[in-house]
């Protein structure tokens, strides 16, 4: 028989347009930071994209100080129905500036254009049309009659899902009347810098969103800042245990979507070949830097041989390269720091006496890449299976029984996601009831929609992200003092 | 002197429009062939208004004929995801807001308003659209959820849509009641057959031609113009018919709404009465309900089957 490769199939970049440099967009307009510049990198080629502005302190206060004019003066006071539409207005500007934002996603993240393009981008669009619903709606929230915004949020989000994450924070807020600042990472500022520029063509009120561009010391100021009454913030436990600290004691809100080490758990009653794609989509997706990765497999004893067999013959299939090819399965890790952390948890899964295995594929010689990687053989005391790689790095483990796969997936700290395959529906439900997670996927893994509640259990964080449950982290009950507007 | 000519003030003799009926997407003339005069509204010296168009004078055979096109849209409405209901939605808005300057006009014309509160009344129909285009994702999460049931047992409620709604559509309100009736019902998946208003039918005909350019799928939304009093009867008897509004019926020539709701009962269809509490001692007094009004969920709940689903749980 032939062998029939593919062909490179590379989307265009033409369609984005790079500055040179960006500034901060306070107030409704771009501003330069006060900071020192720092650079973006393509992590697939490690080519600057584009010079950022950093944020000090005082940019932060400047854009408190526009967010809370805005909101006073304008935000809260409009009716739901116009905040809704300013919504709709913007959801409809990133679908139709679709292309462009999954390509300008890809370049800055360095994850395939195949999860911008039908994902990432998609559901951004998805969370700001169902938010908009809910602007002139928000009676009907189940958190009583009126209930108000909270005012000025400051959001910090991650460098794994940049435009997701972003529309994640940005159109609930915006639904409940709140005005925000928002950081995105370091590593991957393109696309919220674009966001804002359809604030602009969306004629949104000025300092209804602000964009602060900068790393840790940016996203301190905007959490201590006396401000600032709500953080939002997704990405590592540490931090997010920071930021509890710091907001202790103080009235600000907080809602923490944080890290997870999910056990994805196979029956041996469960379909094999769709458990298997199931197993790869939970780890693999987004280079496994998702924070509900299914990051340890626990596959039932009868079947564990025959699971392993067929993962790995799958994963010598994934095609690793270019994030731009239209092929491509899985991309670049995002930065130097975070491929750093992959393969010293890895050495140290190696040396801690779990077998180590990879497809072997060949990898690009510029960017930062990691081979997706199987350890089998891994106890519940390896770090490898308790501290959270963020990597395409899968742990599989064993059990017995239905109790015992129970015991091992809440042996962590963490509780953000869970996976059950099983062709037993009183099972899986058994189960659900069991599992300390806050989603659980059956027969499915890594499924997304604005409409369903997503955040974690323990240490993966407090607080709902999406579905009517997300709308509470952006409302509060409505008293004499609260009720400042007509935000209904 | 030249020969008079015929010519508008401009200079340039418009074109006007035939107004048809609107039946699974298309546009046909009455199956009767039939069409009856449609004047605006009358002067305020009581002179009667001018004439606007001859409207399709629907007969029994179209609604018969649109009842068959709802029942077939049903299946790919009902089964479209929420998301996409709500963008469709949301479209219309959009393509009503570009036409807003004819329906202003028509508005006007029929309902014997000024330019300015015809506009209001037109804006509010366009946010109607808004505010029905965020629904349908978020009832089931308001009407329907989980049941804690005393057993290890999983038990979900959640709402489903009934089917074909035939729809009396209010005599006076011919755009923003028009709006206020059909959206509601068609948010969650049914379709529906509309009897316009008698008198005022013309922003129902040019609707139809903007949820035609909507992204609705043919069907779903069925326009009938004519006489109430001759179409309502078959609707109210109709076998395939699930549900049926009678808000339109308030005030309608030669209609009673108590016996179209006993011509209702034949296959129990859901039934919302016209507005009115029945103080006045006679039950079937009944009058337009004020549609700038924001809806609450009544409407919508009227034409939804609430499903519960049980399931054991064990290892």
């Amino acid at each position: 028989m032939p062998k029939f490769d593919y062909a490179p199939a590379p989307e265009s970049r033409a369609v984005v347009d790079i500055q040179p440099s960006y500034g901060l967009f306070v107030g409704g307009e771009f501003v330069e930071a006060a900071g020192a510049a720092f650079a973006t990198v393509n992590p697939a080629t490690e080519e600057v994209l584009a010079e950022i502005g950093e944020a000090s302190a005082a940019d932060v206060d400047r854009a408190v100080k526009a967010a809370r004019s805005a909101y006073t003066r304008v935000w809260s006071r409009l009716s739901g129905t116009e905040r809704g539409k300013y919504l709709y207005r913007i959801a409809r500007i990133i679908q139709e500036r679709a292309r462009e934002l999954a390509v300008l996603e890809t370049l800055d993240n360095g994850k395939p254009i195949k999860e911008s393009r039908d994902v990432d981008i998609p559901l951004a669009a998805a969370h700001f049309f169902y938010h908009a619903g809910w602007a002139d709606k928000l009676s009907y929230a189940g958190l009583g009659p009126d209930p108000q915004p909270v005012g000025v949020v400051g959001q910090v989000i991650p460098w794994n899902f940049p435009f997701l994450m972003l529309a994640w924070k940005i159109a609930p807020a915006l639904a409940c009347g709140n005005t925000v600042v928002l950081k995105p990472a370091e590593t991957t500022p393109l696309t919220a810098l674009l966001f804002a520029e359809i604030c602009q063509q969306a004629d949104l009120p000025a300092g209804v969103v602000n964009i602060v561009t900068g790393a840790g010391a940016t996203g301190q100021a905007i959490v201590e800042h006396p401000g600032i009454d709500k953080i939002a913030f997704t990405g590592s436990t540490e931090v997010g245990k920071l930021i509890a600290r710091a907001v202790a004691g103080t009235r600000k809100r907080a809602t923490l979507e944080l890290g997870g080490k999910a056990a994805n758990i196979v029956f041996d009653d469960a379909p094999i070949d769709q458990a298997v794609e199931g197993i790869v989509n939970g780890i693999f997706f987004n280079q496994g830097q998702v924070c509900c990765a299914g990051s340890r497999l626990l596959v039932q004893e009868p079947i564990a041989e025959e699971v392993e067999r067929r993962l790995k013959r799958r994963l010598a299939t994934l095609r690793v390269g270019d994030p731009m090819d239209k092929n491509t399965d899985v991309g670049a890790i995002n930065s130097r720091h975070q491929l750093d952390r992959i393969t010293e948890l890895s050495a140290a899964g190696e040396a801690e006496g779990a077998t180590r295995w990879d497809s072997g594929c060949p990898l690009p010689k510029n960017g930062f890449w990691f081979r997706p990687t199987v350890f089998t053989g891994v106890s519940q005391a390896h770090r490898i299976a308790q501290e959270e790689i963020f990597g395409p790095v899968l742990s599989v483990l064993t059990f017995r029984t239905p109790a015992e796969a129970v015991a091992k997936a809440n042996n962590t700290p963490y509780g953000l996601s869970a996976g059950v395959w099983t062709e037993k529906g009183s099972r899986i439900l058994w189960m659900a009831d069991q599992l300390r997670a806050g989603v659980v996927w059956a027969n499915t893994f890594n499924q997304f929609d604005p409409t369903s509640p997503f955040g974690g259990y323990q240490e993966s964080g407090y607080g709902r992200e999406g579905g009517r449950h997300g709308l509470e982290a952006y409302l509060q009950a409505a008293t004499e003092s609260t009720r400042k507007g007509s935000a209904r | 002197m030249s020969p008079t000519r015929p010519t508008s003030p401009a200079g340039r003799l418009e074109v006007r429009k035939t107004y048809k009926l609107y039946v699974g997407g298309k546009f046909p003339r009455s199956e009767s062939g039939r069409s009856y005069a449609v004047h605006a509204a009358p002067g305020r010296n009581g002179r009667p208004g001018a004439f606007l168009a001859n409207a399709a004078l629907g007969s029994r055979k179209d609604a018969r004929d649109a009842v068959v096109a709802a029942r077939a849209a049903v299946g790919g409405w009902s089964g479209a995801t929420a998301y996409n209901r709500g963008q469709v939605l949301y479209r219309v808005a959009e393509v009503m807001q570009g036409r807003a300057g004819q329906f202003t006009d028509e508005v006007a014309a029929g309902e014997g308003l000024t330019p300015a509160r015809a506009r209001a009344v037109v804006e509010a129909a366009i946010d109607r659209w808004v505010w029905y285009a965020g629904w349908p994702d978020k009832l089931a999460q308001v009407l329907g959820g989980l049941n804690p049931v005393a057993g290890p047992y999983f038990d979900i409620s959640a709402p489903e849509p009934t089917g074909v709604v035939a729809i009396v559509a209010p005599q006076r309100s011919s755009l923003l009641g028009l709006v206020s009736v059909i959206a509601p019902a068609i948010v969650s998946g049914n379709t529906c057959v509309v009897l316009a208003s008698e008198q005022r039918p013309l922003p129902a005909v040019t609707l139809g031609e903007v949820l035609a350019t909507s992204d609705l799928p043919g069907g779903v939304v069925n326009l009938i113009t004519g006489r109430t009093a001759e179409v309502a009867p078959w609707l109210a008897s109709h076998r395939d018919v699930n549900a049926i509004d009678l808000t339109g019926c308030a005030d309608a020539d030669g209609v009673s709404w108590g016996e179209l709701e006993a011509a209702a009962a034949d296959n129990l269809k859901r039934v919302v009465r016209p507005a009115g509490d029945g103080a006045a001692g006679d039950g079937l007094t009944a009058v337009e309900p004020d549609w700038l009004a924001t809806p609450g969920l009544e409407r919508m709940a009227a034409y939804l089957e609430t499903k519960t689903v049980w399931h054991p749980k064990g290892r």
